[in-house]
């Protein structure tokens, strides 16, 4: 039989306190197992290992049960000990008689007769406890991050510069995400294009990064350090090697529609580039509106093609990767301003979003940098930006913070001021919610020298009134209503999930909150992995962030994949389920059960089988066998109904 | 007379709510030392038969916390154990035993109140019940 040694903690007086640990351990000296019982003041000490060290050799103990805090916080400072000594870390078990006995109870008799309990059932968990040891499977050196803004760009630029290889897809023709829409950036007003457009370029040349644009993920498969991903490459119909990008195919397109770059406020031909800059820097015709898939209608643009780039018979192309870890960058939306029926939003084409001002505000925009108002062209004298749009508004829009808008519009704000010196901007606001580095002072700047000037609360209307819209609302702060006669309105729209993401996460098995968002594994301590092993989250994907946030998380994620790619293999916890064979009816039920996929039918034997690496050890395919073939190790039925007995009979 | 105590043998999932009593220990929250903890990787891994067992060995009730349908942490888990939870109960009645004894549920990592209060009422329920009278009837 297996020689147990028990070790009572005092942690101070947290245990002792309340659990009579003298007692205890004269009880528990009898009890069948117990080769060694002591208590000592703090067993998680250098001292206290030392003693349980020192304990396992002298007396050969088999096993120990240290009765202490939660395993959360010990178990591996206590399982390292015994493997200092030669002694299996699974020989282990924690019973738990501080957060969940001392610390609940007053009474010290009931307290102390629950903690001999809790310590029973540890030991009686602990004699058919069988030496186990970690999991080891080998991993590919090579990560994939979905979704080229800035936090792909930067996640892939950090893994690269490491020395590994990267997968980037981008569902658009080119990487730059929504930041290369922005006109100049708080808090530094830094233009965006001039800090992006330098990285846009590194992931081109990086001999480490393998781009695919207009491309997305079809399915993954597989196990951390282990995926095989399928990517569809849509074609662009321009052979990128050919194209000279001299632009001799746009003027003679015929077609027109809303520039996606331009956030609708000019337009594009149906052959097109992006923007200048894209990358990669190659012209796509967009097949929803192109007339040349109707062979007879229209061939306009490769009649024009000098060097015969176009190719209207390009089919999809399909890749088959094998990577080692996943960084999930799929990026934001604006919620739809149609929600925003109150504000006059296509009604009125003077209202607009806070991208579509960021694209009049941009020298590259659809005014050149001047500002002009969409409807006539004039130059907005009044302008009312309004804070809060769809965010903050749990009963009809979305309840959380945006977390960007109070910055942006403020800096919007800014920018028209320097555009239109005789202007003047009015912000309606909840909070100033500025809590970035210099982002106070970024906002009192511009009160105190700029004249902009906060009306706190909430618009309740938007109505026209000769070429002018009357913006209606109160402000709260004199509770007297305010009516200002406005030539534009700018709304902050929320930052929601990426519309066209959802079927990629859901594709991934990833989870996400109520919003939409994705969740990370711990709000606090762990905010750039998932719940899923070998993926993890960067930039607004996972909730509203401005850019250095989205660059720091997307660095963040980087280096987790650092670390795990560095391994030469990868380590998995061996607490699985494993099959008795002579049990087993090949039934299936398990397959069922499982939610990893890590149960198959071995086709041959007719019997379940076990992935050990993809197992994660939740036992919902133990509980499902019919008939008992399955167990959990370290945590059988007979363990189990062991512990049951501690504390039914009494 | 003694006053009575009952036993009651708690399956907590190790994820939520375990985690959310040790959070109650954590807060220094009270409740009766009649809440004995089995601590589980899932709400799935639990039997109906642990259940039965500890009915039948003599527990005065079994409760089983899970992490919040739509949280758990290996996706479904407490789904499963939600379907079984509801089989059991409707076993019980048919065999003659308390299903009122049994309870389910779904106690997150953030809710030590929860866990507390939960612990609270329904040791004081077990009371009003009295003792298990099925544990003498031993047939498993």
């Amino acid at each position: 039989m297996k020689r147990i040694g028990v070790f009572i903690c005092h942690c101070g007086i947290n245990i002792k306190a309340t659990v009579d640990v003298e007692r205890l351990t004269e009880e528990l000296a009898e009890y069948p197992g117990v080769a060694y019982i002591e208590n000592y003041v703090f067993m998680c000490s250098e001292p206290g290992q030392k003693l349980i060290k020192d304990t396992i050799i002298e007396h050969k103990l088999g096993g120990v049960v240290v009765a202490a805090c939660s395993p959360t916080l010990h178990e591996t400072t206590f399982q390292d000990a015994l493997e200092e000594v030669g002694l299996n870390r699974y020989q282990l078990e924690i019973a738990n008689i501080r957060e969940q006995c001392s610390w609940v109870h007053d009474d010290i008799e009931e307290a102390t007769r629950k903690a001999n309990l809790i310590i029973k059932t540890a030991i009686e968990r602990l004699k058919l406890n069988d030496s186990l040891y970690p999991i080891s499977a080998s991993l590919t050196k090579r990560a994939l991050i979905i979704g080229g803004g800035i936090a792909g760009i930067q996640a892939a630029l950090d893994i690269a510069d490491g020395g590994y290889e990267v997968i980037l897809v981008e569902k658009e023709p080119s990487i730059g995400g929504h930041m290369i829409q922005l006109s100049e950036t708080f808090p530094t007003l830094d233009c965006s294009q001039c800090i992006m457009t330098p990285k846009m370029v590194a992931i081109n040349k990086h001999k480490n990064i393998k781009l695919f644009a207009n491309s997305e993920v079809e399915s993954i498969e597989g196990f951390v350090g282990n995926f095989k991903v399928s990517i569809k490459r849509k074609p662009q119909y321009v052979d990128p090697d050919k194209c000279t990008l001299c632009d001799d195919c746009t003027p003679v397109c015929p077609v027109v529609v809303p520039s996606e770059y331009d956030e609708g406020m000019s337009w594009r031909k149906a052959i097109y580039i992006p923007f200048p800059q894209s990358i990669p820097a190659t012209f796509t015709i967009d097949t929803e509106n192109c007339l040349g898939f109707n062979p007879i209608a229209c061939t306009k643009c490769s009649d024009a093609c000098g060097p015969d780039a176009i190719d209207y018979d390009k089919k999809p192309e399909y890749f088959e990767e094998e990577i080692g870890a996943v960084i999930v960058a799929t990026g934001f939306d604006l919620y739809p301003v149609e929600n925003m029926a109150e504000y006059g939003y296509g009604k009125y084409p003077d209202v607009l979003d806070g991208l579509q001002f960021e694209r009049i505000l941009s020298a590259t925009g659809p005014t050149g940098g001047e500002m002009h108002r969409p409807s006539d062209g004039k130059i907005p004298k009044e302008i009312v930006f309004i804070q809060c749009s769809g965010s903050r508004d749990p009963e009809r829009h979305n309840p959380y913070c945006s977390r960007i808008c109070c910055m942006y519009t403020i800096k919007h704000a800014k920018l028209y001021k320097h555009k239109v010196h005789d202007g003047q901007p009015y912000i309606f606001y909840i909070d100033i919610r500025s809590g970035g580095k210099r982002y106070e002072e970024f906002v009192q700047q511009a009160v105190t020298e700029e004249g902009i000037v906060y009306f706190r609360g909430k618009v309740a209307r938007i109505y026209k009134e000769a070429d002018k819209m009357i913006v209606s609302g109160i402000d709260t702060l004199t509770s007297k209503k305010i009516e200002i006669k406005a030539d534009m309105v700018v709304l902050a729209q929320a930052i929601v999930p990426n519309f066209n993401a959802a079927k990629l996460i859901n594709t991934l098995k990833l989870n996400t909150d109520e919003n939409g968002f994705l969740i990370e594994a711990h709000p606090k301590l762990r905010p750039v992995e998932s719940l899923q092993a070998g993926l993890y989250l960067a930039g607004t994907a996972q909730g509203p962030k401005d850019i250095p946030d989205a660059v720091s998380q997307a660095s963040g994620a980087a280096a987790k994949v650092l670390a795990l790619l560095s391994n030469d293999e990868i380590s998995h916890s061996p607490i699985v389920a494993i099959v008795n064979e002579e049990l087993c009816s090949g039934c299936g039920i398990c397959v069922s059960a499982c939610p990893y996929g890590a149960r198959e039918l071995d086709e041959i034997k007719k019997i379940a089988t076990v992935n050990d690496v993809l197992c994660e050890g939740c036992g919902a395919c133990i509980t499902a066998c019919p008939s008992s073939a399955a167990q959990q190790k370290n945590l059988t039925d007979e363990q189990v109904f062991n512990m049951i007995k501690i504390y039914s009979y009494l | 007379m003694k006053e009575y105590k009952p036993k009651i043998v708690c399956f907590l999932c190790k994820w939520c709510t375990s985690a959310g009593a040790d959070l109650a220990g954590t807060s220094r929250l009270k409740y009766p030392s009649s809440i004995l903890p089995i601590r589980v990787m899932c709400s799935s891994r639990i039997d109906p038969m642990f259940v039965v067992k500890a009915f039948l060995n003599g527990a005065d009730g079994v409760f089983i916390g899970g992490c919040h349908p739509g949280d758990c942490h290996y996706h479904e888990g407490n789904y499963h154990t939600r379907r079984r939870f509801v089989m059991l109960t409707k076993i019980f009645d048919t065999l003659g035993l308390d299903s009122k004894r049994l309870k389910l549920s779904w106690i997150s990592a953030s809710e030590g109140t929860k866990f507390a209060k939960v612990s609270n009422e329904y040791t004081e329920e077990i009371k009003s019940y009295g003792e298990n009278p099925s544990k003498l009837n031993v047939f498993l």
